[in-house]
Formats: C-alpha cells, sequence, structure tokens
C-alpha cells in the first residue's frame, strides 16, 4: 500500500467513524450534513441484489426525503423513536474498493446494539458508500445498507442506521 | 373422556361486551390457539394474490397464521395451496420464497410431488411394493380443501365445509371491486415484493388500529405537520369521512364524502390530473369520461377484510399472528395493470409510509407494542370502545357507520369475533 493510499484510507476511516458516531448518538443535522444534495440512502429488502426501482426496499430515499426524515425526528412526536433507542454500534473491516478524483466506493461492516423498550436488538449489516472528496473530508453520495437477515420479518428499524 | 355434554362450548360473554374487550383476550395463550382453530384454521382467509403467480407451475409461500402454504399454479393454470410438509418423515418440501416447478421433491427420502400435492414416486420404490398402507393416493401433500377468488385476490380454508367466499365477503366485495376500478385495464397486481415487520404484539392490536379513524390525528401528527399532508383533516373533528361495520367483521374507514366535497380527480393520491396525464386518458378511454371522473375523485378503498386483508388506499397488508403476541405484518405497493406512470408513486409512497423504518407504520408498530404492554398489567381490566356509539346509525344499505374517528369498526370486529369463536363447528 502507498502512502497515498494509506493516507486515503485513514480519511475514509476516520469519515466513517464519524457517521457511526453521530448515528449512535442521533445528531440528526450533523449526520444530515454528510449528505451531497443529490444523495440516495438505501436499505434493500428480500436479498441485496434486488431492483429498488421496481420493487419494496426497507428505506430508498431520496435526497428530500432523507430531509424529510430528519424533520420527522424533530417533531419530538416520532413516537418509534421517543424515547429514542439506546446505541452503540462497532464499525470494521474497511475497506476502499475503487478510488477516483470524482469519488470513492468503500465499504464496511457494522454490529449495532440497540436498546428499547421492546427489547436489546442486533443488527448486522454490510455497508456500500459513495464518498464525495470534499477538502479533506467526504459527503455521502449514495449509502446502501445490507442487513444480513433483510429477508426476514424485521422489527422496527427507526434509528439511523 | 369429555365430562361435559358440550366439549366446544365457549361462552365469551365475560371478556366482550358490547362496547368493552377484557385485556385478557389479547393475552391469553388458551384463547389464541382456540382463535387459531376457529378463524385461522376453519374461516376464509387471505393467502396471495393470482398475480403472484402468474404462469403455469409458478409457487410462491405464503402463510395462513402460522402455517406456511405454497400458492401454485398448476399445470392446468388452477390455484392450490399447499402444505409444506412431506407425509413422509415431515421434512420441507420445498425451500424457496417463490419460483416455477412442476413437481417438489423432499431432500430428505427423495419424494417427489406434483404441484396440485399428488405424491408422483417414492425414491428406492421396491421398500414399498406390495405394501398395501404405501399408497400414493394416501400419502401427498396437505392440500387446503377449498380455494376461491374474488377480484384476484385468492382465499383459501383449511374446512372442507362452510360458508362460500361470497357470503364470507358480503357487501364488502364491492370495497374490492371499487378497488380494482381504479385500474384502466380493472386488475391490480401485486409484484413489488413485500416488507416484513415484526411487532410484539396480539394481532386483534392490528386488526383493530387499521380502521381506527382517531388515532391519525394523533400518532401520525409527526408527518403530517411535516410532509404537507391533507390526510390528517380526513380524521379530524370536521371530517364527513365515515367508519363502516359491513359486517361479517369487515370494516372501512370510507373517505368518499371528503373527496366528493372536493371534487377534485386524483386528490385521494394527493395529486392532480395534470401530473398523470397518461394515467387519466387510459382511465377516459376505459371508462368514458365521467365515469372516470368519478373513479378518480373517490379514490380506492381502506377496508380491513377480516381476519388479514387490509387495503389502505394504495397498500396490501396482510396480517399473519405468529404467537399470542408475536405478529407479522406483509406490506407491499399496490399495482394498477395499465397505469406505469401512477404505479411508480405507488411505490415510492409505500416504501416512504410502511415497513419497519416507514414514516407511518414505525409509529403505529410502536403503539401496537405499548397496547400489548399496557394489555398485560392488571387494571384496569377493560378496554373501552364505545366512542361514537350515541351517534352512530345505519346507511342507505343497512350498514352501520359512523364519524370517521367513532369506534364503529372495533365494535363490529368484536361482534363478530364473538360470533364465529362461539360457534361449535
Amino acid at each position: 500500500m502507498s502512502a497515498a493510499d494509506i493516507d486515503l484510507l485513514h480519511r475514509v476511516t476516520a469519515f466513517i467513524y464519524r457517521e457511526a458516531k453521530l448515528q449512535d448518538e442521533h445528531q440528526y443535522d450533523d449526520w444530515e450534513a454528510l449528505w451531497t444534495d443529490d444523495g440516495v440512502y438505501w436499505i434493500p429488502a428480500n436479498g441485496d441484489d434486488i431492483d429498488p426501482e421496481k420493487e419494496m426496499s426497507i428505506i430508498f430515499d431520496n435526497r428530500s426525503r432523507i430531509a424529510l426524515r430528519i424533520r420527522q425526528f424533530h417533531t419530538g412526536k416520532r413516537h418509534a423513536q421517543s424515547p429514542r433507542s439506546r446505541l452503540r454500534r462497532v464499525v470494521s473491516n474497511i475497506e476502499i474498493a475503487e478510488s477516483s478524483e470524482t469519488g470513492i466506493r468503500a465499504f464496511s461492516n457494522a454490529l449495532i446494539f440497540e436498546s428499547t423498550v421492546r427489547a436489546d436488538t442486533v443488527w448486522s449489516t454490510r455497508n456500500e458508500y459513495f464518498l464525495r472528496p470534499e477538502g479533506e473530508t467526504f459527503r455521502m453520495a449514495r449509502k446502501n445498507v445490507f442487513l444480513t437477515n433483510n429477508d426476514r420479518a424485521l422489527f422496527t428499524l427507526s434509528f439511523l442506521v | 373422556m369429555s365430562i361435559t355434554t358440550e366439549p366446544n362450548k365457549l361462552d365469551l360473554s365475560h371478556l366482550v361486551q358490547g362496547n368493552r374487550v377484557h385485556g385478557s383476550v389479547y393475552t391469553d395463550e388458551a384463547l389464541f390457539q382456540l382463535e387459531l382453530e376457529r378463524i385461522w384454521y376453519r374461516g376464509w382467509v387471505y393467502v396471495g394474490h393470482e398475480s403472484e403467480v402468474p404462469n403455469k407451475n409458478d409457487f410462491v409461500m405464503k402463510s395462513i397464521g402460522p402455517q406456511p402454504v405454497i400458492m401454485t399454479r398448476d399445470n392446468g393454470g388452477e390455484i392450490r395451496l399447499l402444505q409444506n410438509r412431506c407425509p413422509h418423515r415431515g421434512n420441507q418440501v420445498c425451500l424457496k420464497e417463490k419460483g416455477n416447478t412442476r413437481a417438489f421433491t423432499c431432500p430428505y427420502h427423495s419424494w417427489t410431488f406434483s404441484n396440485t400435492g399428488d405424491l408422483i414416486g417414492f425414491a428406492f420404490p421396491d421398500g414399498y411394493r406390495d405394501n398395501p398402507d404405501a399408497d400414493k393416493k394416501r400419502l401427498g401433500l396437505g392440500v387446503l380443501p377449498r380455494v376461491e377468488s374474488y377480484q384476484g385476490f385468492v382465499f383459501g380454508s383449511f374446512a372442507a365445509e362452510g360458508i362460500s367466499l361470497a357470503e364470507h365477503l358480503g357487501g364488502a366485495a364491492e370495497t374490492l371491486d371499487r378497488l380494482v376500478q381504479t385500474s384502466p385495464d380493472g386488475k391490480i397486481e401485486l409484484t413489488a415484493g413485500y416488507l416484513k415487520h415484526r411487532a410484539r404484539t396480539n394481532w386483534k392490536f392490528i386488526l383493530e388500529n387499521e380502521c381506527d379513524g382517531y388515532h391519525p390525528a394523533f400518532v401520525h401528527s409527526s408527518i403530517f405537520s411535516v410532509a404537507d399532508s391533507a390526510i390528517g383533516t380526513y380524521y379530524g373533528d370536521q371530517s364527513t369521512a365515515l367508519t363502516r361495520d359491513y359486517g361479517g367483521g369487515h370494516t372501512e374507514v370510507d373517505l368518499r364524502p371528503e373527496f366528493r366535497k372536493a371534487d377534485i380527480p386524483l386528490r385521494w393520491f394527493g395529486t392532480t390530473a395534470e401530473r398523470l396525464p397518461a394515467y387519466v386518458e387510459a382511465m377516459n378511454t376505459a371508462y368514458g369520461k365521467e365515469k372516470a371522473r368519478q373513479i378518480m375523485i373517490d379514490g380506492t378503498p381502506h377496508v380491513m377484510i377480516f381476519p388479514n386483508l387490509f387495503i389502505a388506499e394504495i397498500q396490501v397488508f396482510v396480517i399473519q399472528p405468529i404467537s399470542v403476541n408475536e405478529t407479522i405484518q406483509h406490506a407491499t405497493a399496490i399495482q394498477f395493470k395499465g397505469a406505469p406512470d401512477l404505479n411508480r408513486r405507488m411505490r415510492q409512497q409505500t416504501m416512504g409510509s410502511v415497513g419497519p423504518a416507514g414514516l407511518l407504520l414505525a409509529d403505529d408498530t410502536e403503539m401496537y407494542e405499548r397496547n400489548q404492554r399496557g394489555a398485560e398489567s392488571l387494571t384496569p381490566a377493560w378496554l373501552f370502545l364505545g366512542r361514537g356509539e350515541q351517534r352512530e346509525r345505519r346507511d342507505e344499505n343497512g350498514y352501520m357507520v359512523g364519524h370517521s374517528t367513532d369506534e364503529v369498526p372495533s365494535r363490529g370486529i368484536w361482534r363478530h369475533y364473538t360470533q364465529v369463536m362461539e360457534a361449535q363447528s
């Protein structure tokens, strides 16, 4: 690995760690600010290779729906997050699949521990990022979250994953 | 040996009393087992839609309550409902969610069954030769004895005899007619796949909530306030919309009075004719301008077909009880045949609203789980369902109706529930 590769991996890792922390701590506005103006947030259901234009996804938000989701949290009446889930996630296996001047495609794995009144739940995900460089850091143009159990019936998933 | 002459006689009068139900109806394990026997494994239950098995030999995995059911379209084009249990050693003959096959082969000992459920052949058949009990005709898959469809919706019953599907649907059948006529081809399809949402709750809290017009103003105020949605006003104090009890446990929130007051085509879907020109033209061609206009003003129904098929204007939900306190909701966008521009919006809105992360359903489901925890508390022992009792009335067809926020649907559901649960066969 070249010094430039190591530097890039370091910066991408820092970005992904920061995103994880914002999600765990319900820092909705700071998390929303990570997105590009044309960002797409996708969580497929029933497998990882469905066509979200034709089949149901758990989330398939364009940028304006991401904003709507955040505004709903801010009403204080998003009952599924009132009280908020207690969250901690461990992120690992970060790898850069492609990189160019205009964008980076990176992967990570995450294990998320969610504690709610219903129960404690462990979520497992493979995350795919399309990042656009912005100075020393990045913005998310797309985040795909592949839940390991997305073919099963899932409990409510109302926190930011 | 039974000590009473009427071993099956069940009296629910100590649990269900007109405008109140005892909390234990949501928590009693023994009662849940009786519900399986008398509602889910006896009456008509919605299983799937014909469009999910469009071709000969297609199959799709479905359920009736906790029971897995394979819905197949056999080689002759007929729809069959099979159980996924090999009659040899109980193994599963089908491990895929959907596909196309003429035959299912059990992976354990390779017994092979046609998609009508008949046993085609044994592996190593010498071991069964001259054994009179190894009769292929008696060793098929479990087959649901009754299968009937209405407007493409396939219902099944585990009971060999009983009322027809038409009798079961009664006046609520008209709501399905209303649904399909929103398609220029007069047909809907359920081809967009399902979101499966699990909840720690009794299935009846979901059943009752589907046509509860009292909760949206509060449970969904967060999304109504930020999404610039008119839906909230239909469920407000001043709404002219109606709740309706069709009998048979089928209930509706009829929003047509509000849409007719506005008199604007496609208002029901929160859009305008200008935005969907291809759809409007197809509707005009199919029905003539006048009728098409009325259909596009009235919109699709909001109806709960007892016990498990909920049509919520643009989505279909299927309620699947797993245990007394666990239920899965299966949800998909309705697709109207011949209306691709409408369908795209149907899918987008559905994905935003429903499923585990849905802007609406995550909050509904939160409420279901809180209801269940509440019902497990000891006091007050009864839940009150009297809202609007003093102002309910019969409509021109003789069905009980009330204000959109009144509990006409819940009372209707419990009347029917008592009837089918107390019935001995």
